[in-house]
């Protein structure tokens, strides 16, 4: 019935994917083959996928279509193919973390978000590669293989959550899931320009989320447009009784206020965010933003100062790492994943079990921890790192008295070279403009801002109130409808 | 507030945390991550010049505070699922070597 070509579909967002499903002009069957087709027509360059599912995607579209053809199809994501991260368990579906310590876990439960996802009618079309546990900010540190920017597969997507960018970018999901505790949301969906919320944290129930840093820790959407990260949030958020640090806040309607647009708002552009090593490309891009927000209505004002922002990486990375030594202190060769049993006692195959189970990153983010949390370190490195962030919440408090959105580049520089950084430290300071929000627990969004070095895509994050990812959407889709800019890059994916 | 010398972290240093987090280390790798952690460190050190007396710590990304379920019981997850993924198992148990000393 549908003489819609595949590329048409491939470009297709959910609010618009879903109407034309209710139409009966497309359906779920041909919307999910052709992304399937797709991903196999790829995914040897991307690289986005560990594991597609496509007999049980195949089989939800045919169930969808049976919903929809019978006018049952009250679900608001009826029919509509997704991705999910390799962090989010997934009933019998493999599910690893980018970790060889998970390569064989099969898991008997969903995550939260997977079940809402379900019930709202999304069908999943598998799991998509990451860094190991959510630890790196290029995807070059999952245990399988590295992902491709599909912008320029000679660069990194960006991480950890580098499959759900590139797999967006690349059409071979409508939208994804990821995982956001110091940027693994916005930074790769900087890098591989797409739209990349991180909700507050509280917002979204983590109940199945393999947990990095329990205080950081948020899982978000990946979209095409704004309008799309609005829906697919809206079917993820509120509280859950598996997940105690959810808010028992009302979730409100968030595509209520994406037409607010931009008249006398009051945006924030705080000078610690325009500093700190932004390359000349990247800076530009972002002042022409700021000028386009200036010319229609919003009050940029550049007077803010924050001092403690630049204290949130060194915050984080006391932080991170001290909770995932905590939390990671689980993977110990007994109840699930890989377990070592060539020594003497369970002292030896443990100590096995995790030097052959851990990538170099994790270890080193685990050892870093177990020192900071050590006697005689604590009061030093955790205590205070924890003081420090008690002053950046307040300095964010401080700004928000009298702006509506603080608006900053998401990264500093436009996606590097795979390979091309090999310090750990100066891998660190890719997240430097992330962080913060993450610290200070407040919903951020990365939005496609333009283009720098070589035509590759510029990231503009807008950061906002707690709970208030209403007015953040709003004002990032005011942005995204008078910027314009392509989400699809030069068809180089594929074409060969 | 810090007397923390970064410049003194030892290959000792990292073979004890090494067996503290239970991770097994080859030499070489006690020698990378020595000067890895080092390096690192010395950025993180510039925290100890902030001056954070009286001020309290925020030790959760929320603000919540001795959030209560109500005590109901439900279902567990099926023990043959659960079991499914244990590298090893007898029976209806997780199997490990022994824990305890038994002379």
């Amino acid at each position: 019935m549908s003489t819609t070509a595949d590329s048409d579909l491939l470009t297709i967002t959910l609010a618009e994917g879903a109407k034309r499903l209710q139409s009966g002009e497309v359906t779920s069957q041909e919307l999910t083959r052709a992304f399937l087709d797709r991903i196999a027509a790829t995914d040897d360059q991307v690289r986005a996928f560990v594991t597609v599912t496509e007999e049980s995607a195949l089989a939800a579209a045919e169930q969808a279509d049976e919903m929809l053809s019978s006018g049952d199809a009250t679900a608001p994501l009826t029919g509509l193919p997704i991705g999910l991260k390799d962090v989010l368990m997934t009933r019998g579906v493999r599910t690893t973390a980018g970790s060889r310590m998970l390569d064989t876990l099969v898991p008997p439960y969903d995550a939260t978000v997977v079940t809402r996802l379900q019930e709202a009618g999304a069908i999943s079309l598998g799991k998509l590669n990451m860094d190991e546990f959510a630890m790196g900010s290029s995807t070059e540190h999952s245990a399988w293989f590295p992902t491709a920017n599909p912008w320029d597969f000679d660069r990194v997507p960006g991480g950890s959550s580098g499959g759900s960018a590139a797999a967006v970018a690349a059409q071979q999901c409508i939208a994804t899931l990821g995982s956001d505790t110091g940027g693994s949301i916005r930074q790769p969906a900087s890098f591989c320009g797409v739209v990349g919320l991180k909700p507050t944290y509280g917002r979204v129930s983590r109940y199945g989320l393999i947990a990095f840093a329990s205080s950081l820790d948020q899982i978000g959407p990946f979209t095409r447009t704004v309008e799309d990260a609005a829906l697919l949030l809206q079917e993820i958020a509120g509280p859950d009784p598996l997940d105690s640090t959810c808010y028992d806040a009302p979730v409100p309607d968030f595509s209520a206020e994406l037409d607010r647009g931009l008249d006398g708002l009051r945006v924030a552009a705080p000078v610690e965010f325009f500093s700190g090593g932004m390359d000349d490309d990247v800076a530009a891009a972002i002042e022409t933003a700021l000028d386009l927000l200036s010319a229609n209505g919003a009050i940029v004002d550049r007077s803010p100062s924050m001092p403690s922002v630049p204290m949130a990486l060194p915050v984080y990375y006391i932080l991170a790492p001290s909770e995932c030594s905590a939390n990671l202190a689980r993977f110990d060769g007994v109840k699930y994943g890989h377990g070592a049993r060539q020594g003497e006692s369970m002292w030896a195959d443990m100590e096995a079990t995790r030097k052959h189970g851990f990538g170099r990153e994790v270890k080193r983010r685990i050892l870093l921890g177990a020192y900071a949390l050590s006697a005689g370190y604590y009061d030093a490195y955790y205590l205070q790192a924890q003081k420090v962030r008690t002053l950046i919440r307040r300095e964010f408090d401080r700004v928000f008295a009298d702006h509506d959105v603080i608006v900053a580049p998401t990264a500093p520089t436009v996606a590097f070279k795979q390979g091309a950084i090999t310090d750990p430290y100066q891998m660190y300071l890719n997240d430097i403009f992330t962080i913060p929000a993450n610290i200070a627990g407040l919903p951020a969004i990365s939005i496609p801002g333009g283009f720098g070095a070589d035509g590759m895509p510029v990231g503009l994050q807008f950061v906002g109130q707690r709970l208030d990812e209403s007015t953040l959407l709003g004002v990032a889709n005011a942005y995204e409808r008078l910027a314009g800019w392509s989400t699809i890059p030069p068809s180089n994916v594929g074409s060969t | 507030m810090s007397e923390v010398d970064t410049t003194q972290f030892t290959s000792e240093q990292v073979r004890h945390l090494a067996s503290l987090v239970r991770i097994e280390l080859t030499e070489s790798e006690v020698e990378e991550f020595r000067g890895e952690l080092a390096s690192i460190l010395s950025h993180i050190d510039a925290l100890s010049e902030i001056d954070t007396e009286g001020v309290p710590p925020t030790n959760n990304g929320a603000d919540l505070l001795n959030v209560q379920d109500a005590d109901v019981s439900q279902p567990a997850m099926a023990r043959d699922e659960v079991l499914a993924n244990a590298p090893q198992r007898e029976d209806d148990y997780f199997r490990v070597h022994a824990v305890l000393d038994q002379s």
